[in-house]
């Protein structure tokens, strides 16, 4: 395997793509915290912001996936990091949109499914964003 | 990588699941309802009235009896009110103030306004009368204007009383008038902030010396925070002479109509209880109203039943919950009752009817109709019966959806319909 079998475009994130999807991690992160604090304090506005933190982060994934998608389809070689970038997205917007659906329950019914899912999305962000910030910027799988 | 496809796809089953149909079940009715364990799928349950025009077509009424439509036009008519000489009134209007918090409350309130009248509320009451007494309502006039979303409203010795959405007010009024000689008097201010809940409904004491107002709670069942419930769900007694208030009754959810019951002087009303438990529960209820009692919401319902989703939880008001004395069946949305009279034939000269708005937390819905409940000896008595339907047809279409239920002491229940902006009339054939 030679690297110069992987065009550089397709791999590596536009500045757009990165802000997207780097955008989504602190966001995603910012719902966590705020699920942490409606649950040790009952204060509902905690889980209004939650729900709105989790709104954001949902559209930043989602263009990031977008992105993700194209760049995917664009690779000469769809093997390894581009797909395992792209379905940790996928993952991450799909249990994200989940997470979204659980804080548009009422009061307390949020908890605790909606924290577990929290702080699941939280880490699956940041994994993603790793794959695909650190993975690609390298100019594709080694 | 491979692991990632299960959870996958058990995101699609979950979101399928979620789409998924909940079993028809019959809804629970009378005094002992079942209460089966809450269920919340992924996504809440959303029916929407589908609206479309009356045309040619009418509420279904029993045999012998006649619907006619006696105003129609109006701006959101509410509830109603017979007057001594047989004049009505109509309040009309659409109140609240809530803030939309979370990202559901847009796109809740945005499929929830398909299913309501695109008119601006009129922050009116309108008179109509029959001056020969042949069924038709010639006169069509505004008594009078401004008025801060009304709808509750009671009438005795010269006065009428009208809640708004944010005070209780007093219209002198003399027999024939046709229109209101000055602004109203206010009595006192009632809660108002938010107004999640914004009707305020009104029924008086027999003798007039007190006035109870229904006061609608700030949330379901406290997503906005407790702060915001106070003095909500409950029902106040206010002095008419002097505007101070005490609570009469508490954990009344959304008490949405109330009557005095002739000759007992009881206190009735119909309450909405709380929604995204599933398709039955919680059961809308009427219930004579007990002084001091407390009725559960937020912390829960029918009794002893807990909602969890009020936290911190409160043992000792649980403990405290009384429960209300008849099932109406869950999400019919009961906003309208009035005691009837035996002029309005054998079949329902004894009991209550009660408007039904309609559900929209419901995949089957229900409600969309006017219902009958006999009484027995001041109680209920019996299974509810139908007396105006047809507001959803068959074809899943609504027409209308009834609210105030009033009944003329001629002999008739008037029903205004707040989806058609109309008011109906059903009078026994002769």
């Amino acid at each position: 395997m030679t690297d110069t079998t992987y065009p550089p475009y397709p791999t590596r994130p536009s500045p757009l793509h990165a802000l997207l999807l780097a955008g989504a991690v602190p966001l995603f992160l910012g719902g966590l915290l705020s699920d942490i604090s409606y649950y040790a304090t009952y204060q509902i506005q905690w889980s209004n912001f939650a729900a709105w933190l989790i709104a954001g982060a949902l559209v930043f994934c989602g263009f990031a996936l977008l992105f993700a998608l194209i760049n995917l389809i664009r690779a000469a070689h769809k093997g390894g990091r581009p797909t395992v970038y792209f379905l940790l997205l996928l993952v991450t917007f799909a249990l994200g949109l989940v997470n979204a659906f659980e804080h548009a329950k009422d009061a307390w019914a949020v908890m605790p499914s909606g924290l577990v899912l929290s702080v699941i999305v939280t880490v699956l962000s940041v994994i993603a964003a790793f794959t695909g910030l650190g993975g690609l910027r390298a100019g594709g799988a080694r | 990588m491979k692991r990632l496809y299960p959870l996958t796809a058990l995101t699609m089953a979950l979101l399928l699941s979620a789409c998924g149909s909940e079993s028809d079940s019959t809804q629970a009715r009378g005094p002992d309802p079942k209460m089966p364990d809450p269920q919340r799928g992924l996504l809440p349950s959303m029916k929407i009235a589908e609206p479309v025009a009356w045309g040619d077509q009418k509420p279904t009424v029993p045999d012998g009896y006649s619907v006619t439509a006696i105003a129609t036009d109006l701006k959101i008519p509410r509830q109603t009110l017979v007057l001594p000489n047989g004049d009505i009134l109509v309040a009309e209007g659409r109140g609240g103030s809530a803030a939309k918090l979370k990202p559901k409350d847009v796109i809740a309130s945005y499929i929830k306004a398909e299913g309501n009248t695109k008119v601006k509320g009129g922050n009116r009451l309108t008179l109509l009368r029959d001056a020969d007494g042949d069924g038709v309502y010639e006169l069509n006039t505004v008594f009078a204007e401004n008025l801060n979303a009304p709808y509750g409203l009671a009438y005795a010795n010269g006065k009428i009383y009208v809640a708004n959405q944010d005070a209780l007010v007093r219209f002198d009024y003399a027999d024939g008038q046709t229109k209101a000689t000055a602004a109203p008097t206010t009595i006192t201010e009632l809660p108002s902030q938010i107004n999640h809940h914004w009707t305020k409904s009104l029924a008086i004491s027999e003798d007039a010396r007190f006035l109870y107002v229904g006061i609608g709670s700030n949330s379901n069942v406290t997503e906005r925070g407790m702060e915001v419930e106070l003095d909500r769900a409950r029902v106040w007694q206010i002095d008419a002479q002097t505007g101070a208030h005490k609570p009469y009754a508490t954990g009344l959810r959304n008490p949405t109509a109330m009557k005095v019951q002739p000759g007992t002087g009881q206190l009735w009303t119909v309450v909405n209880e709380r929604d995204e438990l599933g398709p039955d529960l919680v059961p809308d209820y009427l219930t004579s109203v007990r002084e001091g009692a407390f009725y559960g919401w937020p912390y829960s319902y029918w009794g002893q039943n807990v909602d969890t989703r009020a936290q911190p939880q409160n043992p000792d008001k649980v403990a405290s919950a009384i429960k209300p004395d008849y099932s109406l069946g869950s999400h019919v949305a009961a906003l309208g009752v009035d005691f009837s009279i035996p002029a309005m034939g054998d079949k329902f000269a004894n009991g209550v009817f009660v408007g039904q708005h309609g559900s929209w937390n419901r995949d089957n819905p229900v409600g969309y109709k006017v219902v009958f409940v006999p009484f027995n000896n001041g109680r209920p008595a019996g299974d509810p019966v139908d007396f105006a339907t047809g507001f959803r047809g068959n074809d899943g279409k609504t027409r209308g959806r009834p609210v105030g239920v009033t009944v003329d002491p001629r002999g008739a229940l008037i029903i205004a319909d707040d989806l058609s902006n109309t008011v109906w009339r059903v009078t026994r054939n002769k």
